[in-house]
């Protein structure tokens, strides 16, 4: 019996080692989802600590400029710890509370995931470890420091890339040694089953909640649903609740770094190929032997040489579009949010607005456009300043 | 018929393990040839992967050293099919599913079968997704060896129910490397495997001296040692040859002594 497939795609392709602790948290997941207590007490952290629902705005200036489609933006950027990471590890770390776990570890690419993770592990009383490959700790030294002020142990990933797929890779060994008083809080809806469908719907809250503030302003559903995609989780939390919706067109957004004919990319579903591996099989960037490719972007969280398989079966049966965004498209797009709304996008979000500002010359004034601000941009500050030729660190 | 059986017949077995293409193809195909010579009854050969996650740091940059030395599965296969010619113990791979996926399975059995490899090891391939491959595997011949953990518990006797070849006991949690004290009931392991089915079990990870050898080898058929012998691998580089099976005579020495 296959565990976890979305068509042909997921699985549980793990060691043996794990096998117990992957069905260990799909039978407490199984059990937790539907227990009243658990519902109440996220429905709570939701509210009352992680500010929820996220506002839904409508972006006037945006939607003037590009003379398009009425733009609303789903703030996820406001979100405490700035990012939609929080909904899920929310949802992951009080699901090992209630498992008896003391331990959470987790990896990390910008920083994010592994912020939310810290932040909660302190709010429960946790030990936390993040994994964060060695060149992303430089690219987000910030982040670095802010985990150890949550009191978390950050561990710098020196191996392959040195960057998020180690940062998995190392996070997987890591619990293979060590997982009766300890959880990997994965943060996409990626790895092996369960985690791909308790990520997803630890995020189909944005939807949910679109579908909502947009029935109220608009008393209809959204023409268009956009969002960025390393892993896939805010695209997924953003598109799941519109996904039997037909008339909603749901867009994924993937780093294509310096361009997709560049080998210095991120973009799997262009130029990825089907393949198995981190538990899951699914499209990766891999050359013609597996080995999995080192791929590029500017941004540390879409830099991820696979896709989540939901997406990847989203993508075969055409149910939703993924579009290459370029390193000078998102800088461009985090300039533009910045200086026309007043909101500084994390630079995974700004991949998700230049598509936006494309898609919006292809609709019309009666149509309605929400774009996914998964996170918000101070992180990235920094290193949008030396892109631009400004050498402050910070 | 597989090679794997001869490999336990007479006496415990001492498997050696090394990665293919460290530091380069000819080195790799001398070293099988003298690991056998040096005693080893089985042999283990690594298909380098990027990411081989059940893998510690000695083993993982064996794989990085042998990509960037330019081994490919195809130059991989060609090795072994010339080292097949004077080596008559039973070889298997050791890789990860996506390697063997992505270069074709159907495709892959068949190249196993023409180079004389007699069986797979797929560290990240479990009994609830061996459907993958074991099928094509059963097909051309080639045993899909199973792996059993500390962890595994209830889940021992649905394994060994449908395993080939010889049972690979995973001796500790956590990746493969040297260890100086294995606390793992291994006995307990291979006695619920025995129950299940009559099938040689070998215990690998965290093995490094003849004594630990023994010792595991007393309470199963074999054991298994890789990170020791791709260190000796790290520090002698092409000169690795005789150290390497100087380790081997000594270690097969332990587990039959």
């Amino acid at each position: 019996m296959k565990q976890g497939r979305f068509g042909e795609f997921g699985g549980q392709y793990v060691p043996e080692t794990l096998m117990t602790a992957v069905h260990e948290v799909e039978a407490a997941y199984e059990h937790y989802k539907k227990d009243p207590e658990f519902i109440k007490e996220l429905d709570d952290l939701y509210k009352n600590y992680a500010g929820r629902p996220s506002l839904l705005y409508y972006a006037e200036k945006m939607t003037k400029d590009l003379g398009g489609p009425k733009i609303y933006l789903k703030r996820e950027d406001l979100n405490h710890t700035g990012s939609h990471k929080i909904n899920n590890v929310l949802g992951q770390v009080l699901l090992a509370k209630k498992m008896g776990k003391t331990r959470v570890i987790a990896e990390t690419g910008a920083g994010q995931h592994g912020v939310a993770t810290a932040t909660v592990a302190a709010l429960m009383g946790m030990e936390c470890e993040i994994f964060m490959g060695e060149e992303d700790t430089k690219r987000q030294a910030l982040n670095v420091f802010r985990m150890e002020l949550l009191g978390a142990k950050v561990h710098p990933v020196t191996s392959g890339t040195r960057t998020l797929k180690d940062a998995v890779n190392e996070t997987m060994r890591e619990w293979a040694s060590r997982m009766d008083d300890t959880l990997y809080v994965l943060g996409s809806v990626m790895g092996p089953h369960p985690f791909p469908t308790i990520v997803r719907d630890f995020q189909k809250i944005i939807s949910k909640e679109i579908k909502a503030q947009l029935q109220e302003k608009e008393g209809r559903l959204p023409d268009a649903v956009v969002a960025c995609v390393g892993g896939g989780s805010n695209a997924m939390g953003a598109f799941y609740e519109f996904i039997p919706h037909e008339s909603v067109k749901l867009y994924g957004c993937e780093a294509a770094g310096l361009g997709v004919d560049n080998p210095k990319n991120a973009a799997t579903i262009a130029n990825g190929s089907i393949g198995i591996f981190h538990g899951m099989k699914s499209l990766f960037c891999q050359n013609e032997d597996g080995q999995i490719a080192p791929v590029y972007s500017i941004s540390a969280g879409l830099d991820y040489p696979g896709i989540g398989p939901e997406h990847a079966q989203l993508a075969e049966i055409k149910r939703a579009k993924y579009v290459p965004v370029t390193d000078e498209e998102a800088v461009e797009a985090f300039e533009y949010l910045s200086r026309v709304e007043g909101i500084i996008p994390a630079v995974e979000s700004a991949h998700a607005i230049a598509y936006a500002r494309k898609l919006a010359k292809e609709m019309t004034k009666d149509q309605i456009m929400v774009v996914n601000v998964s996170g918000r941009g101070d992180k990235d500050v920094a290193a949008i300043a030396r892109y631009r030729g400004v050498n402050i660190y910070e | 018929m597989s090679r794997i059986p001869q490999a336990f017949k007479d006496e415990k077995a001492f498997i050696a393990f090394v990665t293919g293409g460290d530091p380069d193809l000819a080195t790799s195909k001398e070293l099988i040839i003298e690991m056998e010579k040096a005693g080893a009854d089985l042999i283990e050969i690594g298909i380098p992967f990027s990411d081989p996650i059940a893998e510690g740091p000695v083993i993982q940059e064996a794989n990085e050293r042998a990509l960037a030395a330019g081994c490919t599965t195809d130059k991989l296969f060609d090795m072994v099919k010339e080292a097949r010619k004077e080596v008559s113990v039973p070889m298997v791979f050791l890789t990860y599913v996506n390697p063997i996926f992505t270069y074709g399975t159907e495709k892959f059995m068949e190249r196993c079968k023409e180079c004389g490899i007699d069986g797979l090891i797929v560290p990240d391939l479990p009994y609830e997704e061996k459907e993958e491959i074991s099928g094509v595997c059963d097909a051309y011949d080639i045993d899909l060896i199973s792996l059993i953990a500390p962890t595994s518990h209830e889940r021992i006797r649905m394994i060994a129910k449908e395993a080939k070849g010889f049972v690979y006991c995973v001796s500790s949690l956590g990746v493969t490397g040297v260890r100086s004290k294995i606390e793992t009931d291994i006995s307990s392991m291979v006695k619920l495997v025995k129950e299940t089915k009559d099938i040689p079990c070998a215990v690998g990870f965290g093995i490094s001296t003849p004594e630990q050898a023994k010792e595991m080898a007393d309470i199963s058929d074999g054991a298994i040692v890789g990170s020791a012998i791709v260190k000796i691998v790290a520090e002698h580089g092409k000169n690795a040859v005789k150290p390497v099976a100087d380790y081997v005579r000594e270690m097969k020495a332990g587990v039959v002594g």
